[in-house]
């Protein structure tokens, strides 16, 4: 048996990778025009010095020689939490700025436009991104009965995506952005996002064709759309000329009106399919299997996975309505979001009818629970976003913390319980565990998370419309009401109840943290659990 | 459903379909804005940004300004009492990357040139509730403390030059001039070279002086008031022409 990854064909391929890595970041800090240039491709260099002993020294897959590779998403799941953790209470601590200026501290590091990029990024690619990575890869393999294709590529994969996490991170404190909201990392941190990326799609498709059934199920449809488009958003929104190759900053190839309709295109196709498509993928996986009941309806997922998928690219320009995009652009875009109400519903109904017969589970199973409240929430979203892409609605929404709440009804409600339910879910197969540490933990991380989430978005409406109402309110004598500054001082106590309510959210996970780990060192072994390379299946 | 087996069976196809289902609406939504005529209305007076005006608005986009402030003004009444005529496409052309924003904690700001002096920005910038007390904005007292280096400049207008903004030879090679000489003394030699070479987009007059207080250097706080200072100030609207630019 191989004892080092460098023994593999893989494994040499890294290698070279790595070394080439290494000679091209080296040589470009070295010769840095900015200091955190250098810091960047010093850090690079240093990452893949460590890559590169980890394949001579260590053995990347180390008692995972099983039937199943768990080992990578043992690694997905923990980086989950730890970014999740991180990315709430960055997340509520600019809520805390936004109603107390002073704790802003005017320094530039500490700067709501540096921390809101990070906050942005932590919770959907950091938080996200690792779940969605690392269910992907749990999903593909349990689903194709086939273990997970290569060795050194999917920890590749963890360790590339890591990186490029901690890239954009420290870039954002110290100031390096492209202004380009979802997309802000610059040029050299999307060169890095896309090699990883590839591998990412090579390992799936790979996987996928060593598969041992005959049908590929639905989940792994909505990872490979996710993983397709991801890509496809990410090269065209992100090209750009970079002033100097030793350098930090670019400019993007495209300005102005054709800038903005490209950026709402990744925009909202970042929601559709990072924080959509591919969160349903875990839902088709996990619901059917916590509630032990099949998927619904398998004529359903079909319809609704070609029509979601189809119909989501179109709805960006609903992010510029009544901006200088032509009317004819807005049009579509707002027409084509009002239909995209039906396929997301699709999902929500196949999702929530799985229960069928096991409803009953709601009472005693909390992951459960928070699995189908999510659903909830999803259809909630789902529905408040073709109403907002309406233009007389948007008219009054847009620029408004209406926005702001509905996106985190869609992000702590739908992307942020689903992955805790999958997270309890996995904890215990992963780790070879009978049960959860304590299931009245997960209970209260349940309600917390959910009054949280309520305080958030029911301050949020009431503000974003009061704001949308104001700003446009005029006095008996045909003037305006009110000057700007009025309307921000109107928002200040609904500023402390959303506050308010993103420390519930992050109790909830530090819950959440105990839970897992207390589930990992102490809850009793399962007796049948077994990962071990059996005979050959007949 | 049989007819759908063929995804179901062979990942290759349902890759490539997914492919081609996802390609169509990006397509259509926005190869149009290329080629169809009447997306960037026809006006006088839009010119690309002086170096100066693109350090601050780096400073502006590396800050995350666009988190809390837009620079889009929409076509409505309260709106356009508020911050002036509506935005046009036209008045981001050289925006790279754009910046409407999508956010109003603070307010709009794509007509806030010349609305406020040099000092009410200064005195902002460094402590905002000194001057708005009910502000959220956080202060920026250490831009005023960087200081700029001009010389890399070129290289900053020669990028952009190749995404497609007319930068003439003279502009870039004399970007590092330039840039210090908008924030210095309006009268010196430098100053109407600068003039000569910008006046050639028929625009208005450059604002030319010391931005931020303190002549002695030019610093990121220079530029960013330079930058506001001219936002939304170029397009002539006395000779703007609305009918003839329907779309």
């Amino acid at each position: 048996m191989n004892r080092g990854g460098i023994t593999t064909i893989g494994g040499i391929f890294t290698a070279l990778v790595l070394i080439t890595g290494i000679l091209l970041t080296g040589y470009a800090g070295m010769n840095a025009i900015d200091a955190v240039f250098g810091f960047h491709m010093y850090l690079m260099a240093a990452a893949a010095i460590l890559g590169l002993l980890a394949l001579f020294v260590g053995r990347p897959y180390r008692g995972d020689l099983g039937k199943y590779n768990y080992g990578v998403v043992k690694a997905f799941v923990i980086a989950t939490i730890f970014w999740g953790v991180a990315g709430f209470i960055v997340g509520d601590y600019i809520a805390w700025e936004l109603a107390f200026p002073f704790l802003n501290w005017d320094l530039p590091w500490t700067n709501f436009g540096r921390l809101r990029p990070l906050h942005t990024s932590a919770v959907i690619f950091a938080f996200g991104g690792n779940i969605l990575l690392g269910s992907s890869f749990y999903v593909v393999q349990r689903t194709n009965h086939t273990r997970l294709a290569g060795n050194v590529a999917p920890w590749f994969v963890f360790w590339g995506y890591n990186l490029f996490i901690a890239l954009a991170g420290t870039g954002y404190l110290l100031g390096v952005t492209q202004g380009r909201e979802y997309a802000e990392p610059e040029w050299y941190v999307d060169i890095w996002l896309t090699l990883v990326w590839v591998v990412y799609l090579l390992v799936f498709m790979g996987t996928l064709m060593k598969r041992r059934v005959s049908h590929i199920y639905v989940a792994n449809w909505f990872y490979l759309a996710f993983i397709i488009t991801i890509a496809v958003l990410h090269l065209v929104n992100n090209m750009a000329v970079p002033v100097s190759a030793f350098g930090l900053k670019s400019y993007s190839l495209q300005a102005g009106v054709q800038d903005a309709m490209t950026q709402w295109w990744y925009g909202h196709n970042a929601v559709g399919f990072f924080l959509t498509a591919a969160f349903l993928a875990m839902m088709y996986y996990f619901v059917p299997k916590r509630a032990e009941r099949p998927v619904y309806s398998y004529r359903l997922s079909i319809i609704h996975f070609w029509s979601l998928i189809f119909l989501y690219m179109w709805a960006g320009p609903h992010h510029l309505h009544y901006t200088a995009l032509p009317d004819w652009t807005q049009s579509l875009g707002m027409t084509f979001s009002i239909i995209l109400w039906m396929p997301s519903w699709g999902g929500m109904i196949n999702g929530l009818m799985t229960l069928s017969g096991a409803w009953d589970k709601l009472r005693t199973d909390p992951v459960l629970r928070m699995l189908v409240v999510s659903i909830a929430f999803y259809g909630m979203s789902t529905f408040e976003g073709p109403m907002m892409a309406i233009k007389a609605v948007n008219a009054l929404s847009h620029y408004t913390d209406w926005t702001v709440g509905h996106v985190h009804s869609g992000a702590m409600g739908w992307v942020g319980m689903v992955s805790f339910g999958v997270i309890y879910c996995l904890v215990p197969w992963l780790w070879g565990k009978e049960r959860l540490y304590s299931m009245s933990l997960v209970s209260w991380h349940f309600w917390l998370s959910t009054v949280g989430i309520l305080l958030y978005i029911t301050s949020m409406w009431v503000s974003g419309i009061l704001q949308g109402l104001m700003w446009r309110a005029y006095d008996s004598y045909g003037f305006l009401e009110y000057s700007f500054v009025e309307t921000v001082e109107a928002m200040h106590p609904f500023y402390v109840i959303r506050a308010l309510g993103g420390l519930f959210f992050v109790i909830g996970s530090l819950i959440m943290v105990y839970n897992v780990i207390m589930t990992v060192r102490v809850a009793p072994r399962e007796e049948s659990y077994s990962n071990a390379v059996l005979a050959p299946a007949e | 459903m049989a007819s759908h087996e063929i995804f179901e069976k062979n990942s290759i196809v349902l890759a490539i379909a997914i492919v081609l289902v996802v390609s169509i609406a990006g397509l259509v939504e926005i190869i149009p804005l290329y080629f169809i005529g009447s997306t960037i209305e026809k006006v006088d007076g839009m010119r690309p940004y002086t170096p100066l005006e693109l350090a601050g608005r780096d400073v502006y986009v590396r800050e995350g300004c666009y988190l809390c402030h837009s620079q889009m003004i929409r076509p409505f009444r309260d709106e356009v009492e508020r911050y002036g005529h509506y935005s046009l496409a036209t008045e981001s052309m050289y925006d790279h990357p754009f910046q409407w924003g999508s956010k109003r904690t603070g307010p709009d700001l794509a007509r806030v040139g010349n609305k406020y002096s040099d000092k009410w920005h200064q005195d902002h910038m460094n402590d905002p509730r000194s001057i708005v007390p009910e502000s959220v904005m956080p202060g920026y007292e250490f831009l005023g403390k960087t200081t700029i280096d001009a010389d890399r400049y070129n290289k900053h207008l020669r990028a952009l030059s190749i995404t497609g903004v007319p930068y003439s030879k003279g502009m870039i090679d004399n970007a590092g001039a330039d840039l210090k000489a908008q924030a210095g003394d309006p009268d010196s030699d430098a100053a109407e070279a600068l003039q000569a070479r910008y006046k050639s987009f028929g625009s208005k007059p450059l604002n030319v002086r010391d931005f931020d207080g303190d002549p002695k250097t030019v610093s990121e706080l220079d530029a960013l008031i330079a930058y506001m200072q001219m936002l939304g100030t170029l397009v002539d609207f006395k000779t703007y022409n609305a009918k003839a630019n329907l779309r």
